[in-house]
C-alpha cells in the first residue's frame, strides 16, 4: 500500500497541485481581463468604465460572475441536448489544456514537451470544434451562421499562423517552447521576424474571434452568433474560453517573438535582472493583451469577404514568402541552427 | 506612382497606425462622464420638469380655476373641476395631471395668468407603478411647497426675458 502511495498517489497529487497553481491564477487573470477590457475601452471612448462595485470597480468581475451563476440555464427544445451541453465544456477545456506546455520561467512548466509548439498549434486548431458544435447543436439560424463563419475564419488564419511559426522555428531550431525562448537572436533576426510578429498578432486576433475579426459573434448582425442560444454557465464557459484563448495567444506571442521571461531589449542592468522571469513574462503578456483591447476600441469590424481576402490573398503569400526570405538570410549568414553533431 | 504609393501605405498599415495613435491619445484624456447620482449637470432656469401648483406667500392658492391650462394642454393631460368657495372666490375642487400623458411642452405654465401651475426643476420622479403618476391637487400643491424656493428663483431669473 505504501508502495502504491509512493509510486502513484504522490505524483498524482503533485501534478494536481501544479495544475491548480496554473488554473486558479489564470481564472483570476481572465476575470480581471474582462475588467481591464471594459476600463480600457471606456478610457478610449472618454468614459469611466465600471467604478461602483468596490474600489475603482475592482469587484465588478465578481459581481458579473455571480449574476451569471444566478441565471437559468436554458436548453432550447429543438437543440441537440448532448452536443449543446458538450460544446461550451469543450471550448473551455481546450482553452485550459494548452497551458500545460507554456513555460512561465526557466523550468517553470508543467510538461516540458519537445514538440510544445506543435501541441499548442494542434490544440488551438481543435478550438474550432467547440464553436462549430455550438452553432450546429443550437438549431438556430444565427448560431449556425456564426458557427460556419467562425470555422472558416479560424481555419484560414491557422494557415498563416502555421507559416509564421515555421519562420520562428527556422531561427530558433527547436520545437520546444523553452528552447525557443532561450535561443540566441541577433539584431537582424529580430528585424526579419518583426513583420511576422505583426502578422502573428493580427492572425491571433482572428483566431480568437476578437474585434476587428469578431464577425462570428457579430452582435449587430448575428445577435451574438454561435452563443445566441446559450445562457448562464454554459454562456460563461464560452466567455471564459474566449478570454482564456486571448491570454494564451498573447503568451504564444510573447514566447515566439518577445523573448518570454527574459528582460526586454536584452538589457543587463542589475535592478532589471533581479526581477523574477515570471513577472517579466506576465508583464509582457499584459502588454500584448493591451494591443488586443486597443484594437477592439479602434477598429471597425471586417466584412466577411475582406476577412477571407486578407487571410488567403495577403497573409498566406506574405508569410510563405517570408519563410523563404528568413531561410535565405539564415543560410547567407551561416546562422542556420543545427542539431548537435551535425556539421553546418 | 499612385499604385506604388497606395500599396506601400496599405502594407505599412499607415491608416491603422494613425487610428491606433488617435485612440491612444484619447486613452489619456480626461473623462467626460458625470457620476450621475452623485454629480449632476447644471440645468437651465427654463427647464421643464415635474409640475407644481404654487401658493401666494400668505398661503392662499394661486390657481383661480380659469381652466386655460386645461384648454391649451395638447395632450389632454389636465382635468379641472371648479366650484365657488364659501368666501365666494372661485377655486378648483379637482386638479389632476396625468403625468403619463404629459409631454412637458410647458404650454400650461405659459397659459397660466397667475403663475400657479409651473414646471419645476425636478426630473427625478420615476415611480414603480403607473398609478403613482396620476397626480392630484394634493400632490401638486405638495410639490409646490417642496420646490417653491427654486421655482421662485428660476421665475425671477427668467422674468427679464419675458
Amino acid at each position: 500500500m505504501a508502495e502504491f502511495f509512493d509510486i502513484y498517489m504522490l505524483p498524482v497529487f503533485e501534478i494536481l497541485g501544479k495544475i491548480l497553481l496554473i488554473v486558479l491564477p489564470l481564472l483570476g487573470a481572465m476575470a480581471y481581463l474582462t475588467y481591464a477590457e471594459r476600463k480600457v475601452m471606456a478610457a478610449m471612448q472618454l468614459r469611466q468604465g465600471p467604478n461602483m462595485v468596490g474600489p475603482f470597480g475592482l469587484l465588478q468581475p465578481l459581481a458579473d460572475g455571480l449574476k451569471l451563476f444566478g441565471k437559468e440555464t436554458i436548453i432550447p427544445s429543438a437543440s441537440n441536448r448532448a452536443i449543446f451541453v458538450l460544446a461550451p465544456m469543450l471550448t473551455f477545456m481546450l482553452a485550459l489544456i494548452s497551458w500545460a506546455v507554456i513555460p512561465f520561467d526557466v523550468g517553470m512548466v508543467l510538461a516540458d514537451v519537445n514538440v510544445g509548439i506543435l501541441y499548442l498549434f494542434a490544440v488551438s486548431s481543435l478550438g474550432v470544434y467547440g464553436i462549430l458544435m455550438a452553432g450546429w447543436a443550437s438549431n438556430s439560424r444565427y448560431a449556425f451562421l456564426g458557427g460556419l463563419r467562425s470555422a472558416a475564419q479560424m481555419v484560414s488564419y491557422e494557415v498563416s499562423i502555421g507559416l509564421v511559426i515555421v519562420t520562428v522555428i527556422l531561427v530558433t531550431g527547436s520545437l520546444n517552447l523553452t528552447e525557443i525562448v532561450m535561443a540566441e537572436r541577433t539584431w537582424w533576426m529580430h528585424l526579419l521576424l518583426f513583420p511576422m510578429f505583426i502578422v502573428f498578432v493580427i492572425s491571433a486576433l482572428a483566431e480568437t474571434n476578437r474585434a476587428p475579426f469578431d464577425l462570428p459573434e457579430g452582435e449587430s448582425e448575428l445577435v451574438g452568433g454561435y452563443n445566441v442560444e446559450y445562457s448562464s454557465m454554459t454562456f460563461a464557459l464560452f466567455f471564459l474560453g474566449e478570454y482564456m484563448n486571448m491570454i494564451l495567444m498573447s503568451a504564444m506571442t510573447v514566447i515566439l517573438f518577445l523573448g518570454g521571461w527574459k528582460v526586454p531589449f536584452g538589457l543587463e542592468w542589475e535592478w532589471l535582472t533581479m526581477v523574477p522571469g515570471l513577472i517579466w513574462f506576465v508583464l509582457k503578456i499584459c502588454a500584448v493583451l493591451f494591443i488586443f483591447l486597443w484594437s477592439r476600441a479602434t477598429l471597425p469590424r471586417y466584412r466577411y469577404d475582406q476577412l477571407m481576402r486578407l487571410g488567403w490573398k495577403i497573409f498566406l503569400p506574405l508569410s510563405l514568402l517570408w519563410v523563404l526570405v528568413v531561410a535565405g538570410a539564415l543560410i547567407m549568414n551561416d546562422a542556420l541552427p543545427m542539431p548537435a553533431g551535425v556539421e553546418g | 506612382m499612385t499604385f506604388l504609393d497606395k500599396t506601400a501605405r496599405s502594407f505599412f498599415l499607415v491608416e491603422i497606425v494613425k487610428g491606433f495613435w488617435l485612440t491612444l491619445k484619447y486613452f489619456f484624456k480626461p473623462k467626460v462622464t458625470i457620476n450621475y447620482p452623485f454629480e449632476k449637470n447644471a440645468i437651465s432656469p427654463r427647464f421643464r420638469g415635474e409640475h407644481a401648483l404654487r401658493r401666494y406667500p400668505n398661503g392662499e392658492e394661486r390657481c383661480i380655476a380659469c381652466k386655460l391650462c386645461e384648454a391649451i394642454c395638447p395632450a389632454l393631460a389636465i382635468t379641472i373641476e371648479a366650484e365657488a368657495r364659501d368666501d365666494g372666490s372661485r377655486r378648483t375642487t379637482r386638479y389632476d395631471i396625468d403625468m403619463t400623458k404629459c409631454i412637458y411642452c410647458g404650454l400650461c405654465q405659459e397659459a397660466c395668468p397667475v403663475d400657479a401651475i409651473v414646471e419645476g426643476p425636478n426630473f427625478e420622479f420615476a415611480t414603480e407603478t403607473r398609478e403613482e403618476l396620476y397626480y392630484d391637487k394634493d400632490k401638486l400643491l405638495e410639490n409646490g411647497e417642496r420646490w417653491e424656493a427654486q421655482i421662485a428663483a428660476n421665475l425671477k431669473m427668467d422674468a427679464p426675458y419675458r
